[in-house]
């Protein structure tokens, strides 16, 4: 060929786009190449951006380790759920079919986009060979036509136990909560007593006190987690496990309804508005006695209110007829179907999913992160956090809780569970009775057609 | 033998290849063919963001919520039979129609204010005015949320020191819903007042002073001189704004996240929680698709009202 022939002007068109199209082939078949010489691609991952402070140094120096010992390279985004980030991208990624690798997916995402998830029952096999059983309401979010379809995660896992002032609950209410739960793998004597109907009479007892529990009544989770607990220990679902409503004539939802009724008059008059934060914010003004929350509040307390921090202690819900259930907000890890690197994907979820990596994110998040396995419930971490030293020690579900986690609106279906649980049909039931004055009756009328509303399309 | 072949062909190819770039100078040089040619960017840009998103939206709307099915428009009559969205439609109402009507006024008193103030202070004045406007609602929102919360609330504060009762502003549903009005109105008023300026400008003088000669009071210049002429501008501006209020969305998220029970909820922030939060696509694009219908008829009426005065004028 001559030396004119490379000129531009003597190329045509036609010729052009087949040379751009051989450059094209030939970067495609670089890439396997690229992948013999020793190093195993690329990851991307996208992880929910931590509450507590330096929480996602965990996540980053795992997957560093894992990315050096199996030479792939990692790329992490940690997108925060403030505004909803997390949840848009999770949208956005499933909706074009492009995106991470892999992606944190709030609980009840996994179900929406069970489609679209790489089934993981292999990791979860290996992990649960290991460390036993994961927690059942886990499970519950992760498992969607008889498959995995994400690893339950740690990081960003939370419960929602009593985060107690001790000096006012006994000054008040009478109630000494350290020794009934103390930190220690047992129960402490009158903890049998700790029952919805002790913790109304100490919720009157405190509010007249000038000290009400700060327990949110609106649409956020704290709420709608706190109030779905309350439900299961009445017996009060609301669906059965293929969604149908079991409202009508339901005498325990009834009962919970007029129950939570009682309670919120002796809340603070807003808690109807009340987002994620207020209950927060009324713990560390030291204005409430008592909110349902992971141990943050109790961390933010401990830098800007050191004297509320050392006198919190946190102890599970209470129990009520049906037994006792503590609020239970997962997040689990999924791999896009349409992800390009699926087995490196799975095997870094693995070693993310290891006893000692969980250990190692939970420390970070100083106790905040719960792993899915009851096994892990052991970590040092709860035993050791304070002031004062055992605070959080009864965080976690342990054995002597004689407890189970729990999610609102479980047994149902994935895709109905997710729109009662963002549209808050719990607390907006009690709401009709207690602020717009409904009947109890009526009330429960409405949420049942919501719910038949809600099957429909 | 190819030179004789391409030497017999040469005389038939030039009249054809003559002819067609003739007819091809003509169709370029026809003005309705360059005048489709300088819009195309135009058209390329509202067919690729305002056609497409919107034929997809009505697309989305017509499948079932796994997106696997088309179920035509059972999504609306799904939504009709709810309560809540019966609702979100009766406080969408209420809040635009309210809002609008409120900073519509509140905008022509203002500017009113601004007119007769010498144009030497005026500008300082007009500048302050603006402020509210100029800063991102989502920014300024979560202002007013810090003087409306809950707990902490700034005005509550003013009000008991006063000896005032404490307010529930974003807790009880018609303080909730004056609340969302309240910020909306201080966002967009400045808006109304910069149109309506502009507008007073433009009224000739002569028409005051011949008004005045007839005897005619201030509030009769303003009810027979201003208000007839600036009727065109204050319809373009309430539909504008009526279109804008109808689709707000960031007040609601931020101030009250529609509650309490659903009752300061409009159609973007339903949409939001029903179509992405709560994973159901279909449905969340039916919400939004019924303002469609809604403002396309206060369209149709006003804009149909602007036209025939302008040919009255004409």
């Amino acid at each position: 060929m001559s030396e004119k022939g490379f000129t531009l002007a003597g190329v045509t068109r036609r010729q052009t786009l087949r040379a751009g199209a051989g450059v094209l082939a030939a970067g495609a078949l670089g890439a396997p190449m690229v992948h013999a010489q020793g190093t195993g691609g690329t990851l991307r991952f996208a992880f929910w951006d931590h509450w507590v402070p330096g929480s996602n140094d965990a996540l980053k120096e795992l997957c560093a380790k894992w990315g050096e010992q199996n030479r792939v390279n990692v790329q992490l985004d940690f997108i925060n759920t403030t505004g909803n980030q997390l949840q848009l991208t999770a949208a956005a990624q499933a909706q074009s079919r492009n995106g991470h690798d892999g992606i944190s997916l709030t609980p009840w995402d996994v179900g929406a986009y069970a489609d679209q998830l790489e089934p993981v029952d292999d990791v979860i096999q290996r992990l649960v060979a290991k460390y036993g059983p994961i927690n059942p309401i886990a499970e519950f979010l992760g498992k969607h036509g008889g498959k995995w379809r994400g690893v339950p995660a740690t990081s960003g896992t939370q419960t929602k136990p009593a985060c107690v002032r001790f000096d006012l609950m006994e000054q008040h209410a009478g109630i000494d909560v350290r020794a009934m739960w103390p930190a220690a793998n047992q129960a402490g004597p009158g903890a049998d007593t700790w029952t919805w109907d002790t913790f109304l009479t100490a919720a009157e007892k405190c509010n007249a006190a000038g000290v009400p529990f700060g327990l949110p009544m609106g649409q956020f989770t704290d709420a709608v987690d706190w109030v779905g607990a309350l439900f299961l220990s009445y017996g009060a679902a609301i669906t059965d496990a293929s969604g149908k409503p079991t409202v009508r004539g339901n005498a325990k939802l009834k009962t919970a309804i007029e129950y939570a009724v009682r309670l919120s008059k002796v809340l603070p008059n807003d808690v109807w508005a009340w987002d994620d934060a207020s209950n927060n914010r009324a713990l560390i003004s030291g204005r409430s006695a008592l909110v349902f929350n992971p141990p943050s509040a109790w961390a933010v307390a401990k830098r800007d209110a050191p004297q509320v921090a050392e006198k919190c202690w946190t102890i599970p819900m209470p129990a009520g007829p049906e037994g006792r259930f503590l609020a239970y907000l997962p997040y689990t890890t999924g791999i896009w179907a349409f992800g390009r690197n699926k087995t490196a994907a799975k095997e870094l979820l693995e070693f993310i999913g290891q006893r000692d990596s969980s250990e190692a994110i939970t420390n970070k998040s100083g106790g905040y992160d719960i792993p899915p396995f009851d096994s892990m419930a052991d970590f040092k971490v709860w035993e050791r956090e304070g002031p004062p030293v055992g605070s959080i020690f009864n965080y976690p579900l342990k054995p002597h809780h004689k407890a189970k986690y729990s999610i609102a609106f479980s047994p149902a279906p994935a895709e109905l569970a997710s729109q009662m649980y963002i549209q808050a049909l719990n607390t907006k039931v009690i709401a009709r009775v207690a602020q717009g004055g409904e009947t109890v009756d009526q009330a429960m009328g409405w949420l049942e057609r919501e719910i038949n509303n809600m099957r429909r399309g | 033998m190819p030179s004789d072949a391409s030497a017999a062909l040469a005389p038939g190819r030039a009249p054809a290849s003559a002819a067609r770039s003739s007819s091809l100078r003509r169709f370029a040089r026809r003005r309705s063919t360059v005048a489709f040619l300088m819009t195309l960017p135009l058209i390329a840009v509202i067919g690729g963001l305002v056609a497409w998103p919107a034929s997809y939206a009505i697309y989305l709307a017509t499948l079932n919520r796994r997106m696997t099915a088309f179920i035509g428009l059972e999504n609306f009559d799904i939504l009709l039979e709810n309560e809540t969205f019966r609702g979100v439609i009766w406080q969408s109402c209420f809040f635009a129609i309210t809002a609008v009507l409120l900073k519509a006024l509140i905008g022509f008193w203002l500017a009113h204010m601004l007119h007769h103030i010498p144009s030497k202070g005026q500008r300082k004045w007009r500048g302050m005015l603006l402020v509210p406007w100029v800063i991102p609602p989502a920014l300024s929102t979560l202002g007013w949320w810090w003087m409306f919360e809950p707990s902490y609330s700034s005005i509550n504060w003013l009000l008991n020191a006063f000896g005032g009762p404490s307010i529930p502003w974003l807790g009880e549903p018609w303080w909730a819903r004056i609340s969302v009005i309240i910020v909306n109105v201080w966002y967009g008023a400045p808006f109304f007042m910069i149109m309506y300026l502009a507008a007073l400008k433009s009224v000739p003088d002569q028409l005051y002073e011949a008004a005045a000669i007839d005897g005619a009071t201030g509030w009769q210049g303003l009810v027979h001189v201003t208000l007839p002429m600036m009727r065109n501008i204050i319809s373009i501006t309430v539909l504008f704004s009526l279109i804008v209020t109808f689709a707000n969305y960031d007040i609601v998220r931020v101030l009250t996240n529609g509650g309490p029970r659903d009752l300061t909820h409009v159609f973007a922030s339903y949409a939001f929680q029903v179509g992405v939060l709560s994973g159901n696509i279909p449905r969340g694009a039916a919400v939004s698709l019924f303002m469609f219908p809604l403002l396309a008829v206060v369209a149709f009426f006003v804009l149909r009202g602007v036209n025939r005065r302008q040919k009255e004028m004409a």
